[in-house]
């Protein structure tokens, strides 16, 4: 009795898809010139754009329980600290002089 | 379905009177697919997507590790990583990406299938993704073959006019394209036994809960490419020209 279940319109499906296509255009079109440091930030931000489509509609977490979304979250999360600790190791490692380096 | 307490159960029913577990099918009979530790249908639907999300969890973990180590690699040595990309076809990654997308679409429209009872619409949309499926990994196969062919390779036979540190891009591009292709491997097996399944007529409005879990996955291994094809292909697309 907790949930009814959703169902998504095949137009949504389709726009979702449609808009994926044209990202996909995009971040190939945008990589083609040179935005100089801003060029993994630009490819990066459509990628996460169009990666926030596929779990929000595709994968229906839209639709999802608090719980189930508490775990998609965490698993960023935790992807976010292995990255931050892992480069704050090798970002700061010349800053001293580390012996064998 | 979910008309709970229904209370008259015909006699020989399997759910004793009173054992709210089991009076929420239809009529007051338990659906046959609804083990006996869920209470109702949708509880069981529940549990089982965020069990799948939890697994997909490590999963991102798993490829965590790999994307770690292609961002330490590239901070350490950019114009290597740089140059490296440039030697991967970014024609043949972008159809791919598009195939995935396509994937993702008839996934959806699989499950959307299951959902609305339709047995010919789930199985003509698991057939596309299955097809899609294949495609990907057919044309990563010449993707493949002519990094053999162009000796760029890792190891004894990489071509030693090309700088040292493009080895360890090129070592990290069939890593995680492979682990990738592997997961794709898996999702079209995986596909293959949900089709039989979507074949036989098990799925349907009240029960679709493996058409479910199995397209997360596949959606799951579509994400993971969105974010390979920038970082690996388009990375030196600029330089090229």
């Amino acid at each position: 009795m907790s949930t009814t279940h959703h169902i998504t319109p095949v137009r949504t499906y389709v726009a979702v898809f449609v808009a994926l296509a044209a990202f996909t255009v995009v971040t190939a079109a945008v990589a083609y010139r040179d935005f100089g440091f801003l060029n993994t930030t630009i490819a990066l931000g459509i990628a996460v754009g169009k990666a926030t489509l596929v779990v929000w509609y595709f994968m229906g977490v839209r639709y999802n329980t608090p719980l189930t979304r508490v775990v998609v979250v965490s698993g960023l999360f935790w992807l976010l600290i292995l990255f931050a600790l892992g480069m704050s190791d090798y970002l700061t490692r010349p800053w001293m002089g580390v012996p064998g380096r | 379905m979910a008309d709970a307490h229904g209370t008259t159960l015909p006699a020989g029913g399997r759910a004793a009177a009173g054992h709210d577990a089991h009076a929420a099918g239809g009529g007051g009979q338990p659906h046959p697919r609804l083990q006996h530790h869920f209470y109702s249908m949708d509880q069981q639907l529940e549990a089982s997507i965020l069990g799948m999300w939890i697994f997909l969890v490590t999963e991102i973990m798993f490829f965590g590790g790999l994307f770690m180590a292609y961002i330490a690699y590239r901070t350490m040595y950019p114009d290597a990583w740089a140059a490296g990309s440039q030697h991967l076809n970014v024609w043949l990654g972008g159809a791919n990406t598009l195939v995935l997308i396509c994937s993702s679409l008839t996934m959806a429209l699989a499950v959307r299938s299951a959902q609305v009872g339709s047995r010919r619409g789930q199985i003509v949309n698991l057939i596309l993704t299955i097809v899609f499926g294949t495609t990907f990994l057919v044309v990563k196969y010449f993707e493949y073959a002519e990094k053999f062919e162009h000796h760029l390779v890792p190891g004894p036979t990489f071509d030693p006019a090309l700088p040292a540190a493009q080895q360890l891009f090129f070592a990290l591009y069939f890593i995680m394209t492979g682990v990738h292709a592997a997961h794709m491997v898996v999702g079209v097996a995986l596909m293959a036994v949900i089709l039989v399944m979507a074949w036989k007529g098990r799925f349907g409005p009240d029960y679709y809960g493996p058409v479910e879990v199995s397209g997360l996955y596949w959606h799951f291994v579509d994400i993971v490419w969105i974010f390979l094809f920038p970082l690996l292909y388009l990375l030196g697309f600029h330089l090229g020209h």
